[in-house]
């Protein structure tokens, strides 16, 4: 149920995509979004496709775990497939009551959907391969240079890390309040709107003050442990690029301008 | 040998609730820790135990009297960061202490807040690791681990500051049978091999058995403070506080009522037995 | 006595098709019977906490079945909450669940949900409270201002206030100081005794079940392995420390006595009884 929800979740492991740079990574993910955004017909998405499958492969991840990460957003995927089918004008395929189907409306959708699935299992992708705490020092690194514009870049990746780090005890947590007021026969799945929404009072009360006791106990643990801000603060992992992150960085700019090539031939 | 810690006169209060007197939570606390010692602190829930234990790195401030770590006076801001370097505290939920997502970036987390170079991170963390034997856990989520694992990364944690003192806060609270024996041996070993003085904040009494010294709380007060052997036999008294005495007092005890010619300080299942053994011949 | 629930080869599998999949429990069959103190002890990881999240239908069985009388719970899945208010079910740490403004509502959550009246619902709320130990001044308090003590029992009385034929209670001294854990234990087996319905106790504890159940289910690697009376666990002491479980304090004193050539019976586990066993002993050397 709960623990379905993969968002954010890590799998460790020694690939070459595990081994490569965070900043490298969140690049390359950018660039990924990129390219899939200048693509334009079948043979630039099969560009990108490729892109995507070599990604899997490299990283090891299980193609299941990505297609189930999917889940969660089948409602949007379906839902843009659905407006691009019917409200694209064109050349009519099918047409019933106020509704028409049209060549152009059925080769958008696919390309719409097509495009969302691949951007979500690229970015899983990222998040899969990095650990949180390498995605946030390297985006602390990386976004590094708007400290001296007074963003407060360590206090932010922190935010963020501790959130990732939490979410799994959190899911796991509201697991549990929402067995146990089932079990005091609390039905979360009849009733209207507003009687559903009341239904979580039971659940999101006790949530939220077992999160806010955590976060209180954290605080205090992290003081213990001599946290007191970014300054002085060093590394156990120092960021460095790798040959391979060149490598990997140079064949990715190839792809984008190979797409951006293929693209300007409407391919 | 010189002490870690010392309280002279503490007394501290929680502020009340409204419209109510403060209520004392330690009251006129004098104790003294000495360097490489293994103490037990036992009371009954609100006995002012954990409020003791957070007076010793300064999570909490005396109210009155004083604390010394290591010749520091807690109150003296400037020396912060060096009293929770040299005593680290793992407290009772082992999910709300842990930092990061991946092990080994957990345990760095002390060392990177003071600063230490990276190639000396490293081995610190591998030393850590190594030392409450976590070392196949290194790349592991914990949240993951059990509850014993977790603990055990808690207290490598603390280990990577290389601190004199470690304080555990009732850590073994939450913890099966299984899980406290784990985190119990681990802090034996390390007070045993590397001298590192653990002041072991608990409930349980076979765990408080295994102390040097045990020190009873009951009302923010110091009530008893001896051995094992001497503490634990007290059965009435601690029975009055809302604690137990080992099962092995209890019988040894019942014995003597029914003219066995028992010690009532036999605390190990061997020795009770013996002891036994020794009376019926 | 007759068993008011039959677990029949009940399997259950987490997270079936992924890298992670593992049986909980493993062909489990085991009976609970009508009016029992039962005691359900295994280590962490041993299947307990699925095993009775399967009694009252939180959980569906990946095969096997739960019967309650003599009906599968799972015949009519729309009627799984009235199974839930037929066999009560305390969490572990379930202070963490209280949600009301007053100890009064919180424990009125359940009768609620089952639809009562008023005037009952006022009645079953003041007689959970009793049963739980606390007092009536605590009705209109928030649960948030309790101590951690009061909480546990508030959650406690929120079950036991659905007036279930069978009450769960999963570790429900977990947390608590010696003279915390005696008091609700004594609550506990007061309330078995004068409603005279199932309890279901889930340990780790050994000293702690001994102490108060007729008769102890063990459970290891997802599968019961023993099953009997404390008296008859505990004569197989052996086995129990094999698969990671500890046995009283006291009848390890009476194993080593044993071993060392004392006439005594091994398996008892109180003091009291072991005290008896050596005091007629030296009586009869005399």
């Amino acid at each position: 149920m709960l623990k379905d929800i993969t968002l954010g979740q890590y799998f460790p492991g020694n690939s070459l995509a595990h081994r490569l740079d965070p900043r490298t990574k969140l690049i390359l993910t950018v660039l990924y979004i990129v390219i899939l955004f200048c693509a334009k017909g079948f043979v630039s998405y099969g560009v990108v496709a490729l892109l995507l499958l070599t990604g899997v492969k490299v990283s090891g991840v299980a193609p299941r775990a990505l297609v189930r990460g999917l889940k969660p957003i089948l409602f949007i995927i379906c839902f843009t497939a659905v407006l691009n089918l019917f409200y694209t004008p064109g050349e009519a395929l099918a047409s019933f009551w106020i509704f028409t189907i049209t060549k152009e409306g059925l080769v958008t959708a696919f390309f719409m959907v097509l495009r969302i699935t691949m951007l979500i299992m690229g970015t899983f992708l990222l998040t899969y391969t990095t650990s949180p705490i390498a995605l946030t020092d390297g985006l602390e690194t990386l976004l590094g240079p708007l400290k001296r514009v007074k963003v407060p870049v360590h206090e932010l990746s922190m935010i963020m890390s501790i959130a990732l780090r939490f979410i799994p005890t959190l899911i796991e947590e509201t697991d549990k309040i929402m067995s146990a007021q089932k079990a005091r026969g609390a039905d979360f799945e009849s009733g209207n709107l507003l009687q559903r929404a009341r239904a979580l009072v039971p659940i999101l009360v006790p949530l939220f003050i077992s999160a806010f006791r955590r976060a209180d106990e954290l605080a205090v643990a992290m003081e213990c442990r001599c946290y007191h801000g970014g300054e002085g603060r060093t590394k156990l992992h120092v960021l460095r690029y790798q040959l391979r992150d060149y490598l990997v960085l140079a064949a990715y700019g190839a792809v984008l301008a190979a797409v951006l090539i293929l693209a300007r031939f409407g391919l | 040998m010189s002490d870690i810690i010392r309280t002279e006169h503490l007394t501290f209060a929680y502020p009340p609730d409204e419209g109510k007197d403060p209520v004392p939570a330690l009251d006129g606390v004098d104790l003294s820790i000495r360097q490489g010692s293994f103490t037990a602190i036992l009371g009954h829930n609100g006995s002012g135990k954990s409020t003791l234990a957070k007076h010793m790195n300064a999570v909490l401030l005396p109210g009155g009297g004083r604390v010394w770590v290591d010749g520091m006076d807690t109150l003296a801001e400037a020396a912060l960061l060096e009293i929770r370097r040299r005593v680290g505290m793992v407290f009772q939920n082992p999910d709300n202490q842990i930092v990061a997502n991946v092990v080994e970036e957990d345990v760095a987390f002390g060392p990177e807040n003071l600063g230490v170079p990276t190639a000396e991170i490293q081995a610190r963390v591998a030393a850590a690791l190594k030392a409450v034997g976590m070392e196949a856990f290194t790349l592991h989520a914990p949240h993951h681990l059990s509850g014993g694992q977790k603990q055990r990364i808690a207290i490598a944690g603390v280990i990577a500051m290389e601190p004199a003192c470690i304080v555990l806060d009732e850590s073994t609270a939450m913890l099966d049978p299984a899980g406290r024996r784990e985190v119990l041996d681990t802090v034996k070993t390390l007070n045993r091999d590397k001298g590192i003085t653990v002041v072991l904040i608990t409930h349980h009494m076979d765990e408080a058995a295994m102390a040097d010294r045990v020190v009873v709380m009951d009302q923010g007060r110091v009530v008893m403070d001896g051995t094992p052997r001497e503490i634990l036999v007290r059965m009435e008294e601690l029975r009055e506080i809302g604690l137990d005495a080992p099962h092995t007092v209890e019988l040894l005890h019942g014995l003597r009522q029914e003219g066995f010619d028992v010690p009532l300080d036999a605390l190990g299942i061997q020795e009770c037995a013996e002891a036994i053994v020794r009376a019926l011949a | 006595m007759k068993p008011i629930i039959r677990v029949e080869n009940l399997t259950h599998t987490y997270g079936e098709n992924t890298p992670f999949c593992r049986s909980a429990v493993k062909d489990v069959n085991m009976e609970i019977m009508e009016g029992e103190f039962l005691g359900v002890i295994g280590h962490t990881g041993s299947g307990k906490s699925t095993l009775i999240q399967h009694l009252n239908g939180l959980l569906r069985p990946t095969s096997g079945r739960i019967l309650l009388g003599d009906r599968d719970i799972w015949e009519d899945p729309k009627k799984i909450r009235d199974v839930r208010f037929r066999v009560g079910l305390v969490f572990q740490y379930p202070e963490y669940q209280l949600f009301e403004e007053t100890v009064y509502k919180d424990v009125a959550f359940g009768p609620k949900n089952m639809g009562l009246d008023e005037k009952e619902i006022d009645r079953r709320v003041r007689a959970a409270l009793a049963f739980s130990g606390l007092g009536e001044e605590l009705l209109e308090k928030s649960p948030f201002d309790l101590s951690g003590g009061q909480k546990r029992r508030v959650a406690i009385a929120g079950v036991i206030a659905m007036e279930p034929e069978v009450l769960i209670l999963d570790e429900p001294s977990a947390g608590l100081d010696p003279a915390g854990r005696r008091s609700l234990l004594e609550n506990i087996r007061a309330y078995h005794r004068e409603k005279g319905t199932t309890v279901v106790m889930v340990s780790h504890s050994m000293d702690e079940v001994a102490e108060n159940v007729d008769r102890i289910v063990v459970l290891a690697n997802a599968g019961v392995v023993m099953s009997g009376t404390p008296h008859e666990v505990f004569s197989r002491a052996r086995e129990l420390m094999d698969v990671g479980l500890n046995v009283p304090q006291v009848t390890q004193v009476a194993m080593e006595l044993k071993r060392q050539g004392v006439d005594i019976d091994p398996a008892v586990y109180t003091v009291a009884d072991l005290r008896a066993g050596l005091a007629t002993l030296k009586g009869g050397r005399r």
